[in-house]
Formats: structure tokens, sequence, C-alpha cells
């Protein structure tokens, strides 16, 4: 028990020793994000409508239709469409499809690229020189113009839905991963430790299991919650040119494609709506991105907290809170001296 | 305990460079018996290092070793990949320069333990492994509470001492040790070195000690070989290569190192040859202050002013052409100290 504290603990410290303004960063992310995770998956069970829902059964084979662009009411609260759709159920049908297409996107360009990264830097030679043309040629398509290409091959071979729109958004990403990855691998597969395994009689696997990839992985989890964000702008770009789902699953960027005409008219609540939700969640990903890129980056951190410590008197209720985390730090050798 | 640690027969490391190969070893032998310490000594880029990473064909790529070198009799030039990774920690330990950046900053030193053993000794448990890592470590000074720190918990020192550690936990026959206190300060090196030469004497490992420092080599070595451009130029005990050293360029060495009793410096004029294109005959040749006219006619043999001294140099008979009778004799140069 007190052994999960602390490992609790351990994992906890990057938190409390970064500055506030990446708290902050994360936490406001973070809070967003998990209430977009809410609405995405508990919504559904709780709201009355459904996203694709345009009748509502007010008795046995007797069917009423929703209204057809009523303004936001107690019924409807954030109005109705011209397909006599509920906005607000959209709304939350989009939501659920935004982060699932995000994380089987994310994770499919991670682990492709990732892996492929692993391997072009480390065994070099031919692969590396193929895998690095074919990766800047992937980076050098226009990444909308690619995942529109890639959706409509796709759609040749599987339903247009959740996969095949993550696939699309998800191969715009393969090429940052293998880059950042095979170019960090180049660097530490030439670690004098990892000679050293070597000459111990590591086996290669180990060495780039063990040694290579724990080195090489931090670097990823940055380009992961950035990409996420920018996976939610990918979709709803594709939604609204017509190329992402198929219709009428509720998809942001979609709908907001189908309300252009209302605005003309007055009609503000069908376009508003989603667009609120995507520069919501794609702003609480994108500071949750920035949060945690200070987190994990010692050196960002360190010149956060070196910051505070300037900013602040001494005798700060946080100061003595930090002064017993360095001191903990510093033991046995130097008991918080640097502190002094 | 007559098999040799090592046995070394006409040795060679090629580098591929764009103006052809370049060979930074040419033609080594050498042999290690067990509890036998043997120094190599030389300038920088005169092979030792190359030398010392080719016998555990630990090759960067484009390196390429000739020859042979058997370690407890079993070949490692051109052995597998499998006998290689048996070999190396099993049977030879690499001890390298710079500690501070040879364990894996991620990996707890226990972890280092348990990988290394268990890479050799698949069955032995993990438990079993930790505690033979505190062991070898309490061996080496480092109090055993201390095996799950993580590798910048220690100083540079100690981070050497868990390498020599890592190195003998298996009880391997040669200890190669490639300058192993050159980033470390005085007291530091002095505690290495009487480490090493512990485990020498008590485990009777073989040891190969590469450095440049030759202060080192005296107080440590049995045997000196001194390499010059890729070959050795002369070898023999301790006492003979440091009080009478025949080879030219060893007595340049000998000259250009301070000593309590130093009066003057002497530098050796000129640079080492290019190995891509060396000069043709005796290497030191260009730079020799003794140099002959047929110096540069071809390599000269190794000559044996001495029992047990061997020195390649025309000087000397036996190094394969007629010793001129106004050839500077050893007494009459420079004196050493």
């Amino acid at each position: 028990m007190s052994r999960l504290r602390r490992r609790l603990e351990h994992a906890w410290r990057p938190f409390r020793r970064s500055s506030r303004t990446s708290r902050v960063l994360i936490f406001v992310g973070l809070g967003i994000a998990t209430f977009f995770v809410l609405v995405a998956f508990v919504g559904p069970t709780v709201y009355r409508y459904s996203g694709v829902q345009y009748r509502v059964e007010v008795a046995p084979e007797e069917f009423e239709s929703l209204p057809q662009l009523a303004p936001p009411d107690d019924e409807h609260p954030f109005g109705t469409t011209r397909d006599n759709f509920d906005v607000l159920a959209r709304v939350i049908g989009g939501a659920q499809l935004a982060l699932s297409v995000m994380i089987l996107a994310v994770a499919f360009g991670m682990v492709i690229g990732v892996s492929l990264g692993l391997a072009s830097g480390y065994r070099g030679g031919r692969l590396d020189r193929v895998l690095v043309t074919g990766m800047d040629a992937v980076y050098a398509f226009p990444p909308l113009l690619l995942a529109i290409i890639v959706s409509f091959l796709l759609a040749a071979y599987i339903e247009p839905g959740v996969l095949s729109a993550a696939g699309a958004v998800g191969l715009v990403y393969i090429p940052q991963y293998f880059r950042v990855v095979r170019n960090h691998t180049l660097s530490v597969k030439e670690e004098p430790f990892v000679e050293a395994a070597r000459s111990l009689g590591a086996k290669e696997r180990t060495i780039l299991g063990r040694y290579v990839f724990f080195n090489v992985v931090q670097s990823v989890p940055v380009i992961l919650t950035l990409n996420a964000a920018d996976a939610i702008l990918t979709l709803a770009a594709l939604g609204f040119l017509g190329y992402g789902v198929q219709p009428p699953t509720p998809e942001w960027g979609y709908d907001i494609s189908q309300a252009q005409s209302d605005v003309a008219s007055g009609v503000w609540w069908t376009a508003f709506w989603p667009g609120v939700a995507i520069v919501l969640l794609v702003t609480g990903l994108t500071l949750l991105g920035e949060g945690l890129n200070d987190v994990i980056n010692p050196l960002l951190r360190a010149r956060g907290a070196a910051g505070r410590e300037i900013g602040e008197p001494p005798g700060d209720e946080d100061q003595s809170d930090r002064d017993a985390d360095a001191q903990r730090d510093a033991e046995p050798i130097d008991s918080g001296a640097e502190n002094r | 305990m007559s098999e040799t640690a090592l046995d070394v027969r006409d040795l060679r490391v090629a580098y591929r460079t764009a103006r052809g190969p370049l060979w930074a070893v040419d033609g080594v032998d050498l042999q290690v018996h067990p509890g036998e310490s043997l120094g190599l000594v030389g300038e920088s880029g005169c092979g030792k290092s190359s030398l010392g990473r080719a016998l555990m064909e630990l090759m960067p790529p484009g390196g390429v070793v000739r020859g042979s070198a058997r370690i407890a009799g079993q070949e490692v030039v051109g052995a597998s990949g499998s006998a290689l990774r048996h070999l190396r920690g099993e049977e030879v330990a690499l001890i390298f320069q710079e500690p501070m950046s040879r364990l894996n900053p991620l990996m707890r030193v226990s972890d280092h333990f348990v990988e290394a053993i268990r890479a050799h000794r698949p069955k032995v448990a993990k438990e079993k492994a930790r505690s033979m890592g505190r062991e070898a470590l309490a061996q080496m000074g480092i109090p055993p509470t201390r095996v799950d720190n993580y590798p910048h918990e220690f100083s540079g020192g100690m981070r050497q001492r868990i390498m020599i550690a890592m190195g003998i936990v298996l009880r391997p026959r040669l200890i190669i040790a490639d300058e192993p206190t050159t980033s470390l300060d005085v007291i530091v090196e002095a505690q290495i070195l009487d480490i090493l030469d512990r485990l020498r004497r008590d485990e009777q490992m073989g040891m190969i000690l590469i450095t440049h420092n030759l202060g080192i080599v005296a107080e440590t070595c049995d045997r000196v070989l001194v390499m010059y451009a890729g070959k050795v130029v002369e070898q023999g005990t301790v006492e003979q290569v440091f009080n009478t050293p025949k080879h030219p360029y060893t007595r340049g060495l000998m000259a250009s190192t301070i000593s309590l009793e130093t009066t003057e410096l002497h530098s050796i004029d000129g640079y080492p040859p290019d190995l891509v294109s060396p000069p043709p005959g005796c290497r030191f040749a260009p730079r020799c202050p003794y140099r002959m006219d047929h110096c540069t006619d071809a390599v000269p043999e190794y000559a044996e002013p001495e029992p047990g001294q061997l020195a390649a140099c025309y000087l000397y008979p036996g190094a394969g052409a007629p010793v001129p009778d106004d050839a500077p004799q050893p007494g009459s140069m420079e004196p050493s100290r």
C-alpha cells in the first residue's frame, strides 16, 4: 500500500515542481477534455434524443416529426436543424465520433510511426533511406489533401465510418512520429551505454527494447497531445468537405457545412453549437499538450520553477512545500543547501 | 593455469575511409596469461583502443578485423553473433573510458546487473541475480543498499566502479580496461587501479590496461607493449621498458613525461603518420632522431636486445639488417629521465 503511495507521489512530483502556468494549462485542458468525454459517453444515456432522430413515437405506430429549425427552447436547448434533428443531440453524437476517431487516429499514427522510426533509425542502411524518402513524400503533401485521398482509397475497401476516418486522419501523422523517433534513435544508439550493454553480451532485441526504445519514447507524448488536437480539426475539415463519415452520422464539420445556408436567414444555432464544440475541444487538448510539454521536459520545468523561486518572497506557504521537496530530492548528499 | 587468457596473432583492424582502408592496427601479436597485467601504451590514434575493441569485435560500422584473437581458446575474429554474445561479459569484460554515460539512465543499477547476468545465465532467478550484483558492488566498496538507485545518483568514480562490478560479476578470464581512469581524479584513480590489481591477483584474471598514462602502467602492470602507428614497436617487462627503453620512440615517450627526477622535458618532433598511406619501412623513421638510410627500406623485425625485451628497430642486431658501426649506441643516447 505504502509502495503504491510512493509510486503515486513519485509520478506526481514533476507536476508539483512544474510552474504554476503549466499546471493551470494542464488542469484547464484536462477539465475540458474530461467534460467532452463525459458528454460523449454519458450524454447519450441522459439526453432524450439521439443524434439521428428526426421524429418521436408519441403513440404506438404514430410518429410526430421534430420541429424544423426551431430556436433554442426548453424542449430543444440548442434548437433543431433543417433536417428535424436536435442540435444538442447532434453535438453529443459528434463528440463521441470525434473522440473515437481521435483516439484511433492518434494510436494508429503513433504505433506505425514509432515502430517504423525505431526500425529505420536502428537498422539504418537502405531501409532507412527508403523510409525517410517515403515519409518525406508523405510529409510534402498538404495534410488535408492527403487525408481526402486516403479516405477515398479506404472507402473502396471498408465502409466509411469511424475506422476509415481514423485511418485517413492518422496516416497524416505517421511522418511526425517517424521523424522524431528516427532522429532520436540515431543519436541514442550511439550512446556509450548502448555499447556498454553490447560489451556485456546484450542481445540486439534487448538493446532495442530496453535501451533505445525507452530513451526515445519520451519525445512521443508531446507530439501525441498536439496531434490529438489537430486530429479533431482534420476530421472536422474532412466532414465539412463531405469526405468524413457517412451522413447522417452526427459529425461537427458536416453539421456546420449543412448549416451554411441557415446563417443567412438568421438561424445561428445550427452552426454555432458544433463550432463552439470544435473550438472548445481543440483548445482544451492544445492546452493539455502545452502543459504536458512543460511538465515532461525537465529543462522547461526547471525554467518554470526558477522563475517562481525569484518571483515569490520567502515565507510563502508554497515555498516551504517546495523546500521540503527539494530537500527530499537532494538527500543525502546535499540536504537542501541549494535553496539557501 | 598454463592456458593463455588471450592469444592474439597478426591482428589487423581497418576502417573504411573515403581514401581507402585505414589500418589502425597492423599486425599485432600479444599474449596475456591468467593473472598477468599487460599495459598497452602509445599516443592518441596509435590503435590502442581499436585493438581493445577488436578483441570483442565491437567494431563500429565500416570497421574490419583480420587475423586471430583467441580468448580462453575461443576464436573471436569472425565468430558468430551468438558466440560473440556468449564471450562478451562471460569470458571478457571491457571497461570503458567516460564512465558517466555508460549506464542506461532509465534503469536502476540492480536492473543492469539482472540483465547482464540473465543474458548469460537465463536460469538465474531475478532475486539471485540481484544479490550477485549486491555482492559485486560490495566488493567495489559501494554500499549494497544503493543497488536500487539510478545511475544519476552516483558520482563518476562510483559509476566506474559499478561498470567494473558489472564486468566482473560473471568472473571473466580477461578484463580489457580502456583508459579506465581518464576522466577521474587521482584518488578515485588510485582506488580503481587498486581494485583492478586485487581482482587480477585474487581471481587470476588476465588484464589489458590501455592508457597513455605511463605512471599507471609502471604502477600496475607486469609487461608493457608500446604501440606506434598501429604496430607494436617495443615490448618487455615494466622494468626493462621503463629503465632501459630500446626503441627510439619509447625513449621519446619516456623523455616527454614528468617524474620527480626530471630536469628537462622533451617532445618528439613531428606528427604521427597518416595511416591510410603509412611511410615505407619503419613507421617512426620520419620522426626518429637516430634515422639511418636503410630504415625506410623495409619494416624492421623484432630484435631482442635483452632477453624478453623486443624492439622493432635497426639499431639492434636481429632486426633484419646489419647494424652499422657508427650507429648510435643505447648508452650514448639522451638520458631518459
